[in-house]
């Protein structure tokens, strides 16, 4: 491991994974708990189009990918708020339509576009120092927002509940839905588009499984989420696989561990 | 003169091209235990959202204590919801779930203080025994329990109750109508209750809300439970109305 952090690449990488799996493993237990894994998917499969646009336009990717996500993220809640549609719907339409001018955006960039692989599959030898600086952006920006865990987790567990004691389901929909939407542009370099919203669910799947309490299983889904990039990365560099699809891999062997020491239900 | 608890004057409200509630009016005076009856399809439901300000009327308005629903003061209000929309998988305990009517968020840690005001809420219904019981292993009995601790704890003066005796036996439900009335009877509270239980309606209920999208009828028990208007409602004049909705019902 000491080898290993002798590389300001893995450096890097070390820091933005752990920074993210903080992110990742705190959303994820709201993610989970309503039913939104699909949400964490569709606004992967919908940063594609922000990362298009950006390789189409030669600013950074990511930049142009987390202004494009967050308001595909919003248009998801609005439409679902405005319309008898599901969710799920709503999520298929948007994403669909997000991937297909990614498509387009790509196939107008004159000249070579490969960098939009490496974001599908993730790469660690791109994450760059200003990535660190927006990971650890976002855990801040994820921390300010821990005052609002109670009334998220009461909204997790009966949203027509939290609303007739006037919490403002609709608005700390949108607030999560965009926090999620920055969360997965941030991890795309690590993770990759393909993987990313399994960072979002793993770790807080394997927590509930563990858990009795709420509160519990936050916890236990931020040490899941911090600790398997770390672990998932060394992995990576001793086996020379892809690091995204290791580190996801290592959060479904503590999925399916949790998984196997679950009693069964009665 | 006094405002009336809930009162609701032409309210409509449509789905799409299906009239939910069409043109309902009532007055509910303060401290009345009312019991909300009708056939699957029939509103209630809706017209309950419409008052805890979760669903809003397309047409006509509803005032509750003299305020817009959702300008109500969330701890004039204790609302129980049906049982069978809980999600039980989620990781929580009772005493969480009865300290959120306290907090009006999930608790991360219980103080002491709410530890005792919540048990003493729960020893009021019952529910004291099963404090520290995961919420996905009680039974609909116990949960119902929990949730009208949940909903005293708060002492409001307008409970909302959503088919409360679902997943309860006879004797369970019969405890409930009595926990309910002492507490109506003790703060003057006002009750409004969906029900399909006639005989608890009968004995507890100082009006009946017979629902069927419009208002069939309101007014003391014996005077809307008249068999030919039952007939026309239900198609059914029996004490105990034979069908129990989906979660979308009423």
């Amino acid at each position: 491991m000491g080898e290993l952090l002798s590389f300001g690449i893995m450096q890097r990488a070390l820091a933005c994974g752990v920074l993210v799996g903080f992110v990742a493993g705190y959303f994820g237990v709201f993610v989970v708990q309503r039913r939104m894994a699909f949400l964490g998917s569709g606004l992967a499969h919908a940063a594609f189009g922000g990362i298009a646009l950006g390789i189409l336009a030669s600013v950074p990717p990511i930049y142009a990918a987390i202004p494009f996500t967050v308001i595909v993220a919003i248009a998801i809640v609005w439409v679902r708020e405005r319309s008898a549609l599901a969710e799920d719907t709503s999520i298929g339409v948007l994403f669909s339509v997000s991937m297909a001018l990614g498509v387009v955006f790509i196939a107008l960039k004159k000249g070579f576009a490969g960098d939009a692989l490496a974001y599908l599959f993730g790469s660690i030898v791109a994450v760059s120092a200003a990535d660190v600086w927006l990971a650890l952006a976002m855990a801040g920006a994820t921390i300010a927002t821990v005052p609002l865990w109670g009334a998220w987790a009461y909204a997790a567990f009966d949203r027509n509940l939290a609303r007739t004691d006037r919490l403002p389901a609709a608005a700390h929909d949108y607030a999560l839905a965009v926090a999620m939407a920055v969360a997965i542009v941030v991890s795309i370099k690590i993770v990759g588009i393909l993987l990313i919203s399994a960072f979002l669910v793993l770790p807080a799947a394997a927590a509930r499984m563990m858990s009795r309490s709420f509160r519990q299983m936050t916890v236990l889904s931020i040490l899941i989420g911090t600790t398997t990039p770390a672990v998932g990365l060394y992995a990576s560099y001793v086996t020379d696989l892809p690091s995204g699809a290791t580190i996801i891999l290592i959060q479904a062997a503590v999925f399916a561990a949790a998984l196997g020491a679950r009693r069964p239900a009665a | 003169m006094n405002v009336p608890a809930v009162e609701a004057e032409r309210v409509s409200v449509r789905f799409g091209d299906h009239d939910a509630l069409r043109g309902v009016s009532f007055a509910v005076p303060e401290g009345a235990f009312v019991a909300l009856i009708g056939p699957n399809g029939a509103g209630k439901t809706t017209l309950l959202n419409v008052v805890l300000g979760l669903q809003r009327a397309d047409r006509g308005t509803v005032r509750v204590f003299g305020h817009a629903p959702h300008a109500l003061s969330a701890d004039a209000l204790g609302y129980i919801p049906q049982v069978k929309t809980l999600d039980r998988t989620f990781p929580g305990r009772a005493l969480e779930l009865v300290v959120t009517g306290i907090r009006r968020a999930w608790p991360w840690r219980v103080s002491a203080a709410e530890r005792d005001a919540a048990l003493a809420a729960m020893q009021r219904t019952g529910a004291a025994r099963v404090a520290d019981r995961a919420i996905a292993k009680l039974s609909g009995g116990e949960l119902q329990r929990v949730y009208l601790a949940r909903a005293l704890v708060r002492s409001p003066k307008l409970l909302v109750l959503d088919e409360p005796g679902a997943g309860m036996d006879i004797a369970g439900e019969a405890e409930m109508h009595h926990i309910l009335e002492d507490y109506r009877r003790a703060r003057g509270a006002t009750v409004l209750m969906i029900t399909h239980d006639w005989e608890g309606a009968r004995a507890h209920a100082t009006h009946v809300l017979l629902m069927d999208r419009g208002l069939a009828a309101f007014g003391a028990p014996a005077e809307v439970a008249r068999e030919e208007r039952l007939l026309q409602v239900f198609g059914y004049a029996g004490h105990k109305a034979a069908t129990h909705g989906g979660p979308h019902d009423g």
